[in-house]
């Protein structure tokens, strides 16, 4: 079993058939094909082969515009982006307001391996909190599940994909269970600065968690831990572990990785599931809809092959929808299944996000060595305020993370520019001497909280715009509350607070919540849409998600989350999906599906 | 560049004291910048990302002779050569900024206004001041027309756009130079090369900062 084409596709039988190739659908397909199940993967871009596409090394010299962000390449050229950005080439959306500040923006790729292959390999857990803010504050919702059902599963997906990070015990930040992370790179001299900075302000700083392969994956140890009793799984798993190579510290994981050192589902959740034999692939397949047998179950997917125009239909014993959070959702709607609570599309969040930088004197004219790393997060900030939030001190509910950064990176067109805030405006060979002086002198911080999910952040059909399918597209609705507000503006002035610390300085004062904060869908890290729960008149789905309806019919991705904590979503959602699959393989082997 | 230099500064010398207009500045048979293509694509959604990519390749440049010329000795005169490293004309700067500003995206459509108008700007001055075009100035003559616009927080009211040019020509220059080989090197990149371990700062760096 392959790749295979749309008509070859429509003459076999699978047990599953997987929408989606990124995270969600790159782990559900792993976990069902490891232990037998056949999956049909359905994926809306092109086949992508990041050991012949990447561009490893490469400089910034080497791209047009000097690899500056375009319409077409929205992260800059060497981005690891097919077909996407905030615009996909005749797949539009709407929005339902003229207001910037109530429209939602939509990160899309059309690529095997969807957004994985370029994220930033940011992995955090949920912590214990996490699974149960209504409880803990009256907002929102309380998961079907506590951080114990989970656990076990983040282990998994962790030893899986390779995830540095240390273990500190910290309030709602959970360890993870002993031999499971791989160290942490060293800190670089800007991080060491903050941490001792953050440290005179009670402000904690700790080891980075990232999908990131600071060594290689025992490959020995780990398949017998993952696949316990399985042991051509252990087998296909130990070769294909040894021969992902470690990061050798060089070229961004924005672009992807050749070498398969950090996880990208293309590199990591694709070869093995391949090599079990149990998987299919068919890329460019656009699926419109979830089809329904007589008696209510789902029968498969209608999709079309985005080559010919033509329509296909697949039949399967379970349906999965892993496409990305909101365009899971948009095949719900379209499939008018699923949604007898009428909580398709409601309750849509993204993460909270306010960036402020600044210049340190005390970094300038550094002796030269190497920065480069791992590229990203050795050192972050977990949330610390949780007493002080308890107590009603702080006029906003939920915590947010620091991510941030510094040094001297891969040369940019930032790179040397916008100094006149330094130096009031030279040229010539002061011009020079200034570059080298400050070059490197920056620090970056990126808040990242969580948004609480409300009654006015939503996505339904626009009744009359269709994509170039002529499938309905999504159209969005959008509000920050208070919550939101007052937390971007907390960001914006603790980060001035910690370069203040650090001796710094910056061009421009911290602003207002409104000002500072990030438009919605900007941070990448939609989910909602399709909440789990306890009551089949409030969610959509159980916590395996699984739709109270369909019972055949499940969502793997970030739709099934009802609630968006700080924490980066992708380690939660491939934890979820490892969790869901396991569920089917059960279902089907007790022949309840 | 395959015209002899002096007869091309001969002949801009002539056109720029007539007709001050973005086109005119020019050989007749070729305006300052030649329009960029109603139409014009880019380098599409998709672009291969490991074949090699060469300014001029996924549109044309348009910057005309006498155009390359002003840009050449304004990109020098912001980074000229030193004892670390060479100009910036010397390593495809001012190749680079022809991409920059024929690209047919709307942040490079509106900074191709700027460089443009600002460009002849240049030249107007060069001509109203000493006569003669920019490029044939001596430098303390190019210094003086630099001074007046070099910094956008004191320059005189009726220079404030063209601040707003040199700002923008300044950061352009600067981010084609600083990504070569050569000015990642002037400017203390020492990354991008695979590594065994990664060890992180020295303690000569720790030190500098307080940290060791």
């Amino acid at each position: 079993m392959s790749f295979i084409s749309a008509s070859e596709a429509d003459k076999n039988n699978y047990d599953v058939v997987v929408v989606g190739s990124g995270a969600a659908g790159g782990q559900t397909a792993y976990t069902l094909t490891m232990d037998g199940a056949r999956v049909l993967m359905l994926e809306a871009g092109r086949h992508y082969d990041p050991a012949t596409e990447t561009p490893m090394m490469q400089i910034n010299a080497d791209a047009p515009l000097r690899g500056s962000g375009t319409p077409e390449k929205p992260f800059g050229f060497w981005d690891a982006t097919i077909d996407g950005g905030w615009q996909v080439p005749g797949e539009p959306y709407t929005s339902a307001s003229d207001d910037p500040a109530r429209q939602f923006v939509w990160w899309r790729a059309r690529m095997l391996g969807g957004r994985t292959n370029h994220w930033g390999r940011i992995s955090l857990r949920n912590g214990p909190y996490d699974f149960k803010p209504y409880s803990r504050d009256g907002l929102g919702f309380d998961w079907p599940m506590d951080y114990e059902d989970l656990a076990p599963y983040y282990d998994k997906v962790e030893m899986l994909i390779g995830v540095y990070g240390s273990n500190e015990g910290l309030e709602n930040t959970p360890n993870s269970s002993p031999g499971v992370l791989l160290p942490p790179p060293k800190p670089r001299v800007s991080d060491l600065l903050i941490q001792q900075r953050s440290k005179k302000l009670n402000i904690p700083v700790i080891a980075g968690h990232r999908a990131v392969l600071t060594q290689k994956l025992d490959h020995k140890r780990l398949p017998k831990l993952l696949h316990p009793g399985n042991e051509k799984a252990q087998k296909i798993l130990a070769a294909d572990m040894e021969n992902r190579a470690a990061c050798f510290f060089a070229t961004p994981c924005g672009r992807g990785c050749s070498i398969r050192a950090n996880y990208q589902s293309t590199t990591v959740h694709l070869p093995p599931a391949m090599e079990t034999g149990n998987l299919d692939i068919v890329t460019d397949a656009m699926v419109r809809a979830v089809t329904k047998r007589a008696d209510g179950s789902a029968e498969g997917v209608i999709y079309i092959d985005r080559k010919t125009g033509a329509e296909h239909r697949v039949k399967a014993r379970i349906v999965v929808l892993a496409a990305s959070a909101l365009e899971s959702v948009r095949i719900l709607l379209n499939s008018g299944v699923a949604n007898g609570s009428g909580k398709v599309g409601k309750y849509i969040m993204d993460t909270v996000g306010a960036n402020f930088s600044g210049q340190v004197p005390l970094l300038e004219n550094m002796p030269l060595h190497n920065e480069d790393g791992v590229d990203g997060l050795h050192l972050y900030t977990p949330w610390w305020l949780y007493k002080q939030q308890l107590a009603g001190k702080l006029g906003f509910a939920r915590g947010y993370h620091f991510e941030f950064g510094g040094g001297r990176g891969l040369p940019s067109m930032g790179t040397a520019s916008g100094l006149e805030w330094l130096n009031g405006g030279t040229y010539g060979k002061k011009f020079k001497e200034d570059a080298r002086r400050y070059y490197g002198s920056f620090v970056g911080f990126a808040g990242r909280g969580e948004m609480i999910p409300n009654d006015d952040c939503y996505a339904e059909l626009d009744p009359t715009v269709k994509d170039k399918f002529g499938i309905p597209v999504l159209r969005f609705h959008w509000k920050w509350s208070e919550h939101e507000l007052g937390q971007a503006a907390h960001m914006q002035k603790t980060a001035a607070e910690i370069i203040d610390a650090m001796g710094g300085r910056y061009s421009s004062k911290p602003q207002s919540g409104d000002k500072a904060i990030k438009q919605g869908g900007v941070i990448i890290h939609e989910v909602g849409g399709a909440i789990m729960g306890t009551d089949p008149a409030k969610s959509v789905t159980n916590s395996y998600g699984q739709s109270w309806e369909m019972k055949n019919l499940f969502i793997t991705d970030g739709a099934t989350l009802c609630s968006n904590a700080d924490k980066n979503p992708t380690l939660t959602i491939m934890a979820l999906a490892w969790r869901s699959a396991e569920h089917m393989l059960g279902l089907m082997k007790r022949k309840e599906l | 560049m395959s015209l002899d230099r002096r007869t091309t500064l001969k002949w801009m010398f002539a056109a720029a004291a007539s007709v001050p207009s973005l086109q005119s500045i020019g050989f007749a048979a070729e305006p300052f910048a030649r329009d960029v293509a109603a139409g014009q694509a880019g380098y599409g959604t998709d672009p291969a990302l490991t074949k090699e990519w060469k300014a001029g390749g996924p549109w044309p440049l348009t910057l005309g002779v006498a155009a390359r010329l002003t840009t050449a000795a304004l990109c020098d005169l912001i980074i000229p050569a030193d004892d670390v490293s060479p100009s910036a004309s010397a390593v495809g700067v001012v190749e680079f900024i022809d991409e920059w500003i024929s690209a047919p995206y709307p942040q490079q459509r509106a900074d191709r206004e700027l460089i443009l108008t600002g460009l002849q700007w240049i030249e107007s001055e060069a001509q109203s001041r000493f006569g003669k075009a920019f490029a044939a100035l001596d430098q303390a003559q190019k210094e003086a027309i630099a001074n007046d616009i070099c910094s956008p927080a004191k320059a005189a009211p009726h220079f404030a756009t063209s601040a707003k040019f040199f700002s923008k020509f300044r950061d352009l220059t600067a981010g084609g130079f600083y990504t070569t080989p050569v000015g990642m090197k002037d400017i203390g990149y020492t990354g991008n090369t695979p590594l065994a371990k990664f060890d992180g700062p020295p303690l000569a760096a720790l030190k500098k900062a307080g940290l060791a």
